[in-house]
């Protein structure tokens, strides 16, 4: 046993050495939620690595015992069992579930603890739907797409649906995942202790661009979260050039919404969209400008995400000043928080 | 039905039945060891599809943003590569080992239902031919092998695709059920005299509890099924949300039936291993009746578990709790397995040929494949795990670690009995040595692909998550494990070429019934039924120095089962009926179902009577 703990120590050590990155890895928590899971995931490996270990060492010492030789024409001894042996290996391991069982149970029930009611929490509402994530913020009455906002300080209780098919909410290191059904909500809580930004996953296949339906969650200092919830609820901005800004309304509005005309919209809330870190989650403003992205996505939707509601621009019959105009406005429509 | 034969030989002497040759034999037949080859080659070449869209789906994740398949493309590989793979790959291969041993190993002449048997065949073979149609139809099934709702629902998935999942599945599904009621059947009834249950060797005990737990659980799928053919070509509500129905319903019917599903795969490989073990350590298998009482415990464990599939689905804390542990539970038994195993081989004499190397790979393989198992079991850890490539290694270790190997050692093992030729070693070990390591490079580093934070079936990944690297090298894997399977198809045409001569007891250490007759046995199995009066009978057989099983009849007129081409023509009505129903054909669809019907009438009306094979035409040794 105590030759086997620094051998269970060294696995632990390896998990965490090779394991990924710390804005996506179940590996590298960030949070306390994904921390708890983190710990019975090592619990269970540890107990599961001094299973393996043993199986190995018989199974390579029996092999290596126990071979025929050549000519070696005896009849072993048949040996119909052992009862001794066969509770030895029947209790060890029941012992050993129980060490795992009992954590697990407590665990389930810790993380199940429902926040929704609960004034100090920050309110998220997650609607998923086929490809993106819908947030809305009801203390606030902000709805917001794709980038999860939150504080460093609060605990967020999520209240989590679908619009369409089954969609899973992962944040893989800030916490397990729940999936999103469709006509009834789960509800789930994460803390977000550390400022940064942390990649969120769609993780039930919901459709061709499942793998493309990532987002973000940014968490951020509390006066900063409260500047971000007072940008959010400003009336909002619109492009100087009045034909642009009518193009906007008719062509793009007809779905989207920004500022004060959030309800009822279908598609992405695009307020201070030029401030956000990616356009459609998966195109990153850090490798190319948002200008140059947002004109990518709006040209062609199909094309980097197959299978999206989103029209072409030459669908709504969108010219290419227009195209142009409406990007440049969007990029420049940042919030300061 | 021998004693009767016996009895009834000279009432029944008149009947003539037309004996077919070439073709029409193999389209005809209600010999269970020819269906077992039947079931081999259809198996196979599904197995063979099936693998052919693996390495498709591993090409597309070779790197980031690859675009060698669209995102449609790559969705329909994927439900098709787990459809396949599972109902029409790994399921007929069992029922290929099933048919070719189980009569020979509790000594009975054929199957309770020979009949029924053929038409369990065809009903799974035109199931799967069906559903690979879609390929060809162009509307092919893309909501994953579970085909969750909303997403296979009409109105999201409006196409014909996921009518084939539903329609051919239901075939299929008709000759899974057929099988397992045959096979229980048989199993109770026609054991030879002396057998008692505590007698039968593992394999038949496995096949015995996986044909019952076919029974319990494909209705349950049928059900599902059905439920949503109704929505989809009817328009029931059944799983509509909008209209008050369920999504989480068909999650729960799926996994009532997906669970067991699990045990009715890998009970038949524990079985296989049992055996190989067994033989090629000249030992009796270790503790046989807690090995039995733990295929049953594993058994009815494996219906209380069906949530562990639905951690995330948002059961609430009670129901997520209680399924944690009966998971758990299931830990054991299986465990108990492993040890049994590993004390089979303690003290024996090993020796190495391909069957006993895949059966001895199959033990590391699957305890690792076992271990993530109760890791996914800890409800709040597989909030992590779940639906990301952990689950993906996890399953692959237990689905191709576990069953595929089995059924590689059986296959190797039983080759000889089934065929009458041994399998080339040298090639054979090629094939275990490029498949284990191809699969362990394949499936090892997906586990850790899961923990950073890859979601499974993604079609592709964006670059700058650290998943580059491993994806690459599970794509060699599974090259490497192709070619092992290319290298165990050069060795059956390599074999093919070799005269028929393999021996009775072909490994010389044979246990059980199979090994006392010859090699292929000929077609009535058994001139007189075995007298059996232990466990391992042949062994203890000649352990007393004697070269033949003591015969529990004096010899006489055998009779059989006549051929029939019913079975053939019924699938095809079945298989005529799913295209009507699929693309709204009235007449087709009453006119598939009719052919069967009369079929069935026709049945139930001209009785069969079989026929008998006098003792001189007996010793021409008919042959499979």
């Amino acid at each position: 046993m105590k030759r086997l703990i620094p051998l269970l120590a060294g696995m632990v050590l390896l998990l965490s050495a090779c394991g990924g990155k710390s804005d996506l890895s179940t590996l590298k928590p960030q949070g306390p939620v994904a921390q708890e899971q983190f710990d019975l995931m090592k619990l269970s490996i540890s107990i599961m690595a001094l299973v393996v270990v043993v199986v190995f060492a018989i199974c390579i010492y029996v092999l290596i015992r126990f071979r025929r030789r050549k000519g070696d024409n005896a009849i072993p001894k048949q040996v119909e069992g052992n009862h001794k042996l066969e509770i030895i290996w029947t209790v060890i391991p029941l012992v050993l579930l129980l060490i795992l069982g009992v954590p697990t149970i407590n665990s389930v029930f810790k993380l199940s603890k429902d926040y929704t009611h609960d004034k100090n929490a920050i309110q998220v509402k997650v609607t998923a739907h086929q490809y993106w994530w819908e947030f809305e913020y009801p203390q606030y009455g902000i709805t917001t797409a794709q980038e999860l906002v939150v504080p460093t300080d609060k605990k967020v209780a999520f209240e989590i649906a679908s619009s369409d098919v089954t969609h899973a909410f992962w944040i893989p290191s800030i916490g397990g995942k729940i999936d999103a059904n469709s006509g009834v909500s789960n509800k789930m809580y994460l803390d977000f202790p550390k400022e940064g930004v942390f990649k969120g996953k769609c993780a039930e296949l919901c459709g061709p661009s499942h793998s493309l339906m990532d987002f973000k969650a940014k968490a951020v200092d509390p006066a900063s979260f409260d500047r971000w919830v007072a940008a959010m609820k400003e009336p909002a901005k619109y492009s100087d050039d009045a034909a642009i800004k009518a193009a906007f309304e008719n062509k793009c509005l007809a779905c989207h919404a920004v500022g004060e005309t959030n309800t009822g919209a279908s598609a992405p809330n695009l307020t201070g969209v030029g401030s956000r870190l990616t356009i459609g989650g998966i195109l990153y403003n850090d490798e190319k400008p948002v200008e140059d992205n947002l004109k990518e996505w709006i040209t062609d939707p199909q094309k980097v995400k197959p299978g999206a509601t989103m029209p072409s621009a030459e669908d709504i019959g969108l010219t290419k000043d227009e195209l142009d105009g409406i990007a440049k406005y969007l990029a420049n429509y940042k919030l300061d928080y | 039905m021998a004693a009767h034969a016996a009895n009834a030989a000279h009432a029944h002497h008149g009947h003539k039945v037309k004996r077919y040759k070439g073709l029409m034999d193999w389209l005809t037949t209600v010999d269970h060891k020819k269906i077992g080859i039947l079931y081999l080659l259809a198996g196979g070449l599904f197995f063979g599809v099936g693998g052919l869209e693996a390495l498709l789906i591993r090409i597309q994740l070779i790197k980031p943003m690859n675009d060698f398949v669209g995102a449609d493309t790559f969705n329909e590989l994927i439900t098709m590569h787990g459809t396949t793979m599972i109902f029409l790959g790994a399921m007929p291969m069992l029922f290929a080992l099933m048919n070719a041993v189980i009569p020979l190993q509790i000594g009975a002449r054929d199957v309770a239902f020979p009949f029924l048997n053929a038409l369990g065949f065809w009903t799974f073979f035109f199931g799967g031919v069906l559903l690979n149609i879609s390929w060809f139809a162009g509307n092919v099934p893309d909501a994953g092998w579970t085909s969750y709702v909303p997403l296979a629902s009409p109105t999201y998935n409006s196409g014909h695709g996921v009518d084939y999942y539903v329609i051919g599945l239901q075939i299929a599904g008709i000759g899974t059920l057929l099988g397992g009621v045959n096979f229980m059947a048989t199993i109770i009834n026609m054991r030879a005299p002396g057998m008692s249950f505590m007698r039968m060797p593992m394999f038949t005990w496995t096949i015995f509890i996986t044909s019952a737990l076919i029974v319990f659980a494909f209705p349950v799928l049928t059900v599902g099924l059905v439920a949503l053919m109704f929505d989809r070509l009817f328009q029931a509500n059944f799983f509509e949300t909008g209209s008050g129905g369920s999504a989480v319903l068909w999650e729960h019917v799926f996994w009532v039936f997906g669970h067991p599903e699990v045990y009715i795969l890998i009970l038949p490989a524990f079985g296989v291993i049992s055996e190989v073990v067994s033989t090629f350590s000249r030992k009796r298998l270790f503790g046989y009746s807690s090995m039995v009482f733990a295929t049953v415990l594993i058994a009815f464990l494996g219906f209380m578990v069906w949530a562990h599939h639905m951690f995330t689905t948002g059961l609430g804390p009670v129901a997520n709790a209680l399924f944690s542990i009966a998971t758990m539970l299931i830990a054991v038994p299986t465990g108990v397995k492993i040890f049994n195993w590993l004390f089979t081989l303690w003290g024996g004499s090993i020796r190495f040929t391909t069957s006993s190397m895949f059966a001895i790979g199959f033990i590391p393989t699957f305890v690792m494949g076992g271990v993530t198992g109760v890791m996914l079991a800890v409800a709040p850890a597989d909030y992590q795990y779940h639906d990301s490539y952990f689950v993906v290694a996890h399953f692959h270790y237990v689905i191709v670690g576990g069953l595929i190997f089995g059924i590689f050692a059986g296959l190797f093992y039983w080759w000889p009995k089934m065929f009458g030729r041994m399998l080339n070693e040298g090639l054979g070990k090629l094939t275990f040595w490029t498949f284990f390591a191809g699969f362990h490079l394949t499936f090892f580093v997906q586990h850790f692909l899961g923990l950073m934070g890859m979601p499974r079936r993604v079609w592709t990944y964006l670059p700058g998550q650290d998943f580059d690297t491993m994806n690459v090298i599970s794509t060699i894997g599974a090259f490497l494990m192709g070619v092992g399977v290319i290298v165990f198809l050069i060795n059956i045409f390599v074999t093919a070429a070799k005269p028929r001569n393999a021996k009775a007891d072909a490994w010389e250490d044979g246990r059980s019934l199979e090994w006392s007759i010859p090699s292929p046995p000929p077609e009535y199995n058994f001139k007189q039924l075995p007298l059996v009066r232990n466990y391992d009978a042949w062994w203890r057989v000649k352990m007393d120095g004697q070269a033949e099983m003591p015969a529990a009849e004096p010899p006489g007129p055998i009779h059989m089962p006549s051929p029939s081409i019913m079975p053939l023509i019924m699938s095809i009505g079945l298989f005529i009926g799913g295209f009507g129903f699929m693309y709204d054909k009235l007449y087709l669809a009453i006119g598939g179902i009719g052919i069967t019907l009369v079929c069935m009438l026709l049945r139930s009306v001209f009785d069969d009577h079989g026929f008998h094979i006098e003792e001189d035409e007996q010793e021409k040794g008919v042959h499979a």
